[in-house]
């Protein structure tokens, strides 16, 4: 018989979290500081809505491009909270996550060849959309010098002929780094001087400590050349309604849309009535669950200073990216290590790009009570590694 | 800074408070200030602990019970409201708008304990114009707790 798989999914590597994954569900008593979704369940009124939809029958397709009425809803919340302006009917489409949103933004891009920058650490998925879209991915290896920011020098080393985009994955997940204003002008300058496209995953947007997040798209010369990427999962505690939107340029977005038609027909119906509830009525929601990470947050970097756990104070998403450089062995061993005697899972830091050696990326989406127990048994583990290095 | 204090310590008032600074990044010192001068003002009135006594096995009865009233000249209902709060078996009187005065929340250890209160106390005084008594058969949620339900964590365990 022929081989039934292609070349390309072959040179694609499962994701390496999922190895873990699969050590940690074998194992009970685990408490587990390894997810990448909010532990708050989705605000009640947001639930009701879907189900108020389901009950009246709201079970049919959308228009590709997702609910006119969301749309409009998701037009206004940006430029209320990001100074985004989009027109809801050509330049926003909704999407089955914001994680479809960067499939189809490369599948719609990209020629063979063509080179998309991904600065590393990042979430998992960038690099084989890219190479499944036929382009070529080139890392960027941010340091924790630079908390873990992208910067002008470290771009323009990159940038070569064939560059046609660049990934800003940013508040970043799993290192918590965020972009400030001055840091977005640096690169937005390059990108516009090397016509650079930026697709900008802001998914994260929400989740920021101090600071408002500033999103790339607004800056002066920039709108034209970016896509904005957010959804509904991590500000509204919604990852199970797999619903999120893109929004740039009309021509990108009307191919996207062919895309998305062909291959999704339209996000969940349900999902897009509840997430207009979302918008909506929702921003108190938000700011209570960002209150909350902030004092978990401020609760871990205290934790890590305790224990002499050298961390830079992330101010974004829900992740800390502690650094174990100091105990002289890899993230892989120092996390299996942690899980199989204190029965803590976390993520190696290399699972999100070589340049995440050395560091765990440790999410706080999690209650105080849970996180306390986890920074009792982190702390124990690290007190026997200095005890066994003497 | 206050209102963040009061947020947490309403949810949970056996914290400490050296974590409390640490939670909302400020010091133990500032925390502990704030707190002695809000239980001076009696901002903090109290500090309680919920109990669902329906798992111990203790025998209790609630009621709520509406009270029409005649206001008095020149104290409105305060005079009132004042004679019936201080028996220890009240637990809370609320002044209501709408179709009855006072919402008295009672606890007693029988029906008897209760109708008792309500027939010998309550509707003798000379103010008191109706009640209606209602006796809370299950409570589901109570002061912003859902009473007995124990969630679990659902989500997978490792993900991106």
């Amino acid at each position: 018989m022929r081989n039934p798989l292609s070349q390309k999914i072959m040179t694609i590597q499962p994701s390496g979290i999922r190895k873990f994954f699969d050590i940690v569900s074998e194992m009970e008593d685990v408490i587990s500081l390894g997810v990448g979704e909010p532990d708050f369940d989705t605000p009640w009124h947001i639930r009701d809505e879907g189900i108020y939809t389901l009950e009246k029958g709201k079970t049919f397709y959308t228009s590709n491009a997702g609910l006119k009425e969301l749309r409009v809803e998701i037009a206004r919340y940006l430029e209320r909270r990001f100074d985004l302006h989009y027109d809801p009917v050509h330049e926003i489409l909704v999407t089955v996550g914001g994680s479809e949103g960067i499939d189809v933004a490369l599948r719609a891009m990209l020629d063979p060849g063509d080179e998309v920058l991904i600065p590393e650490p990042c979430y998992v998925s960038y690099l084989p959309c890219v190479v499944l879209a036929d382009g070529v991915p080139v890392t960027i290896e941010l340091k924790e010098e630079n908390q873990f920011r992208l910067t002008k020098e470290e771009l323009l080393a990159a940038i070569t002929d064939k560059t046609k985009i660049l990934v800003m994955p940013f508040p970043n997940n799993p290192t918590g780094g965020v972009m400030r204003r001055a840091d977005l002008e640096a690169i937005a300058e390059v990108c516009i001087e090397k016509d650079i496209y930026v697709l900008s995953d802001e998914i994260y947007s929400e989740l920021t400590y101090g600071e408002d997040h500033v999103s790339i798209g607004s800056l002066p010369g920039m709108r034209e050349r970016t896509l904005t990427i957010n959804g509904f999962s991590k500000s509204y505690a919604m990852t199970g309604w797999r619903l999120g939107y893109i929004c740039g340029p009309q021509v990108i977005i009307e191919q996207m849309t062919k895309i998305h038609q062909f291959a999704i027909m339209c996000a969940p119906t349900n999902s897009q009535y509840a997430a207009v509830e979302a918008l909506r009525h929702g921003d108190s929601d938000v700011a209570q669950m960002r209150e909350a990470y902030n004092q978990r947050r401020r609760y871990l970097m205290h934790a890590f200073k305790e224990m002499g756990l050298p961390c830079f104070e992330p101010f974004g998403a829900f992740y800390v990216f502690p650094c174990i450089k100091q105990f002289g062995m890899s993230s892989d061993e120092f996390a299996t290590r942690l899980l199989e005697e204190e029965h803590v899972a976390v993520v190696p830091g290399n699972a999100f790009g070589a340049c995440g050696e050395g560091f765990l990326r440790i999410s706080y989406a999690y209650s105080l009570e849970n996180l306390k127990v986890a920074m009792g048994r982190l702390g124990r583990f690290v007190e026997h590694l200095r005890e066994w290095q003497k | 800074m206050r209102e963040q204090i009061l947020t947490f310590l309403e949810k949970n008032s056996k914290i400490d408070l050296k974590e409390l600074a640490v939670l909302l990044g400020s010091s133990e010192e500032v925390i502990a200030n704030e707190v002695a001068q809000m239980e001076k003002e009696q901002v903090i009135c109290g500090y309680h602990t919920l109990i669902d006594w329906e798992k111990t096995s203790s025998e209790k009865v609630t009621a709520l019970i509406e009270v029409r009233v005649t206001p008095q000249r020149g104290q409105g209902f305060d005079s009132i409201a004042e004679r019936i709060y201080n028996y220890p078996e009240v637990q809370s009187v609320y002044l209501i708008s709408g179709g009855y005065d006072l919402l008295v929340i009672l606890e007693g250890k029988s029906l008897r304990d209760v109708s008792s209160f309500v027939s010998d106390k309550l509707s003798t005084l000379d103010t008191v114009l109706s009640t209606a008594t209602h006796f809370i058969l299950k409570k589901y949620k109570d002061y912003g707790t859902i009473l007995g339900k124990k969630s679990k964590d659902e989500r997978m365990l490792v993900t991106p």
